[in-house]
């Protein structure tokens, strides 16, 4: 039977390229000792950034698990007043890049800030805590990267059916222990597959860190390469990111693969808890005190700044940008999620060590910082595109570029960047069908395809759905990669935002910071549109 | 295997399409100077000459990155960047080719060009010290050193040390003083410092407004910017070290890649940047100080009055960057 063999999917092998051929640039670097910079480093620099990167890591973890798992728990399995609203509200700030939240929480309350004038007026001189630290930064991690967790939880407990939870409340569990007892162990695969994400992606950050000034290990990366123009050490960083990234995913999916998550049955819809009194409005207030700090306040703040600047910036070029950026996320969406959907297929058809291990190593793009994971697929590429220079000379065309410079090269690195995005909601989605039903379609004699078709493709819809809603959004604020890798003429809303906040113009910047969030609400609001019911 | 064929043919087609050819009457820029600082008289010099110019912008590690990957395959021609720790790297990276161009000379000081002539400044910036209005009197004020001394402490702010800028002071301060002496001063800024540095220099300047700190680092022109639209902004300006050697400038500048297909081309593009018509409108945009000193600035800036600037080649500043980075480190200047 061709099903659950031990051998391994070569496919995958081929899917894993555009992520193992930087990753083996980076690691390239090792053959190239720089012992007086390490030394250096070692004494002055990575001991805080190592601090500082676990430390986030703890606080980002904890912020998105509790805000996306609750808010994901209270929106799918209780009733409160304004609740269906809340539960597609509550994705909105996926649209919302990382750096601009910053920049508008930074100048919203550090010293200089309306609010802390506001209150120095009123009542003296009073200072807050510093905005501008590593707590500030876990707050803004916290608030942008939560619908990760929300969304893929949400589905769990949507999808868990009641038995479970019946069976619980029949044993004499209250539901609140229930929830804890019950729905956070079954729900494991999604919320750990959120946590993961946002860890991987706070981890690779830059811009966001930068505005707050604390040193994470990406910072000392960028260090060693733009500052001590030291490009090897910087890779060999970059590689034990990767190394510690992947023994995380490692240790995550031991734990969860020693268990089943297949729902007895899916389609038995759960009654919804109907809160009432303190607890009903507790809940709306939670719901809407989250929406107003991780989207409304920052929207509001970019729509005044982007009043200010609009007569003097806009130009007919924005719909360019628009154009570019949609089209952009469009085709990176259906690329990484065909990737994610074939990734995920092909370790549940060869379960073995070798798939796993390539899946794994695939999914690692996302935890590297994107400026060097460009380098790393740029220059094999631009290696390769001279040595078909003389053959393109022979054939009497013009020895342009034909690789690099091209769509293709951005693809294949915001690919390799957003894999895991593309499949940890795939996978996810995937625990929910049983080994039954696939030998059940088996026996009526379906393919290898047949069954991908008309058995994964309808059962996963929550999960490529959901996959490319993320990568969409993903690449709509993507910075790093797309200023590289991109063609002459193809600048984006992010190059845009680059270009303007490049010299801390931030209220000019908010123009197409805004015109982002826009363009990134429109998927969004497809997606709940199709999911919610 | 038709279909295969078809395919094959189609993808080629596609990449083809989006391949670019150059031509004769086409320089190609790779900036890592603002799109909107740099567009208006790149367009203004396609106008006046016919010249087609492609333009992409980056920050200065990628594009320098893809300039060394693309090797002698590269269709870049000029690379314009800001401060000369970028030109130099770009320099001794192999990337640019020395260029004999009288024009260029005349228009140029000594100090703000290569020694080996494969850059040339185009805009100077100067960084120097800013004060609160209502807590500092100028006659405070002296030097870059002098902001380490007690007297400061609980009242300086600075940016990050991650900004090439301050790379580049100190640089300099190395050049000057030598390394144990630098590094005294600066464990002397950390020791006075408000808050932990900030990421750009309007929000220091902002902060100096709202009274957080009293004193300050700045790149001129980030004053300017904001002085156009608030006149009354109650920070001043002090040109630092004037008894001295003078205050620290740096250059936003060009040199033409060594492997530029139209090197010709190229050279009439950044001999026009360095001409008196196209300095002030190359720099007032930013209101930076021109390179080309028959040009007057802004008047704005001449507000500022007149200063000595330290004239140390800026070549300096790329050379011991590395350096600095590591001394500001130990120092724990963040």
């Amino acid at each position: 039977m061709l099903a659950f063999s031990g051998k391994p999917a070569w496919s995958v092998l081929w899917l894993s390229l555009p992520t193992v051929v930087p990753l083996l640039v980076v690691l390239g670097s090792w053959f190239n000792p720089q012992p007086e910079v390490w030394a250096h480093l070692n004494e002055f620099v990575l001991p805080a950034v190592i601090k500082n990167s676990l430390l986030m890591a703890l606080g980002v973890a904890l912020m998105v698990g509790v805000l996306g798992v609750g808010l994901a728990w209270l929106t799918a399995v209780c009733e409160f007043p304004g609740r269906r609203w809340f539960a597609w509200a509550l994705v909105l700030p996926l649209a919302l890049p990382g750096y601009v939240l910053a920049s508008v929480m930074v100048g919203l309350f550090d010293f200089s800030g309306p609010v802390q004038t506001a209150l120095r007026a009123w009542l003296g001189p009073v200072t807050l805590p510093p905005i501008r630290s590593m707590t500030g930064a876990v707050i803004v991690f916290g608030l942008v990267l939560y619908p990760y967790v929300y969304l893929l939880a949400r589905q769990a407990f949507i999808t868990q059916g009641k038995r479970s939870l019946e069976a619980a409340q029949t044993l004499g569990m209250p539901r609140w222990l229930a929830f804890f007892r019950v729905a956070l162990p079954m729900s494991r695969p999604w919320w750990a597959a959120g946590i993961t994400l946002a860890l991987m992606e706070m981890l690779a950050d830059f811009g966001t860190v930068a505005i707050f000034n604390v040193d994470t290990f990406t910072t000392a990366i960028y260090k060693a390469w733009l500052a001590l123009f030291n490009l090897p050490v910087a890779s060999q960083l970059a590689s034990l990111l990767a190394f510690a990234v992947l023994l995380l995913v490692w240790l995550e999916q031991r734990a969860i693969a020693q268990r089943r998550y297949a729902a007895s049955t899916i389609d038995a819809r759960m009654e919804r808890l109907q809160l009432t009194g303190y607890s009903a409005w507790g809940a709306s207030a939670v719901c809407a005190v989250v929406l107003l700090l991780a989207f409304l306040i920052p929207l509001f703040q970019l729509t005044v700044w982007s009043l200010a600047v609009i007569r003097h910036d806009w130009d007919a070029r924005y719909w360019g940008f628009i154009g570019h950026s949609l089209m952009l996320s469009s085709l990176s969406a259906l690329v990484v999620v065909a990737m994610g959907l074939w990734l995920s297929y092909s370790q549940r058809q060869h379960p073995g060590p070798i798939t796993r291990w390539c899946v794994r190593i695939s999914t690692l793009g996302y935890a590297l910082p994107g400026m060097l994971l460009s380098v790393g697929l740029f220059i094999p590429i631009a290696w390769l595109d001279r040595q078909l220079y003389p053959l393109w000379q022979g054939w009497g065309i013009d020895p342009a570029p034909v690789l690099k410079g091209t769509l293709l090269v951005m693809l294949l690195a915001l690919a390799a960047r957003f894999l895991a995005v593309g499949f940890e909601p795939m996978q996810a989605a995937m625990q929910r069908i049983t080994t039954n039903q696939q030998q059940a379609a088996q026996s009526l004699g379906l393919g290898r395809w047949q069954v991908l078709q008309k058995l994964y493709l309808p059962l996963l819809r929550s999960g490529w759905l959901g996959a490319s809603l993320l990568v969409f959004v993903e690449v709509m604020k993507e910075m790093p990669i797309t200023l590289m890798t991109r063609p002459f003429g193809w600048d984006t809303l992010a190059v845009r935002v680059y270009e303007m906040s490049a010299e801390g113009m931030w209220d000019r910047a908010a123009l197409p910071s805004l015109c982002i969030v826009l363009v990134g609400l429109l998927p969004v609001l497809l997606l709940i549109r199709k999911t919610e019911r | 295997m038709s279909h295969i064929r078809y395919l094959l043919s189609l993808t080629l087609i596609t990449l083809a399409s989006f391949t670019t050819f150059a031509n004769a009457d086409t320089v190609t820029v790779y900036s890592a100077r603002n799109e909107q600082l740099l567009k208006p008289i790149l367009d203004r010099y396609s106008k006046e000459t016919g010249t087609e110019i492609k333009l992409l912008t980056a920050n200065e590690g990628a594009l320098l990155a893809r300039l060394n990957a693309e090797g002698a395959s590269t269709p870049a021609d000029l690379l314009i960047t800001v401060d000369a720790g970028n030109l130099w790297l770009a320099a001794q990276q192999g990337q640019l080719r020395a260029l004999n161009s009288s024009v260029l000379q005349k228009n140029t000081p000594a100090h703000l060009r290569d020694p080996d002539n494969q850059w040339f400044g185009l805009s100077v910036r100067a960084r120097t010290i800013v004060y609160s209005k209502s807590a500092v009197r100028p006659a405070e004020l002296s030097t870059y050193e002098d902001l380490a001394q007690p007297k400061w402490k609980g009242k300086l702010c600075l940016r990050t040390s991650k900004k090439v800028y301050n790379q580049s002071l100190i640089a300099m301060m190395i050049t000057e003083l030598g390394e144990a002496k630098t590094e005294e001063i600066v464990r002397g800024w950390v020791a006075n410092l408000v808050t932990t540095p900030f990421p750009d220099d309007t929000s220091l300047l902002r902060a100096i407004a709202a009274g957080q700190c009293q004193v300050g680092i700045v790149n001129t022109y980030y004053l300017g910017r904001i002085l156009v639209k608030e006149p009354d902004f109650p920070a001043g300006l002090f040109w630092a070290n004037q008894n001295g050697s003078g205050t620290h400038v740096n250059v936003s500048g060009a040199g033409i890649t060594k492997h530029a297909k139209n090197p010709a081309g190229a050279q009439k593009l950044i001999e026009y940047l360095s001409m008196e018509t196209a300095q002030s409108f190359y720099v007032d945009e930013d209101l930076e100080f021109p390179a080309n000193p028959k040009v007057k600035p802004n008047s704005i800036i001449k507000d500022w009055g007149s200063f000595k600037p330290n004239l140390l080649n800026v070549a300096k500043a790329g050379e011991l960057q590395a350096t600095a980075t590591k001394l500001m480190d130990r120092a724990g200047y963040k």
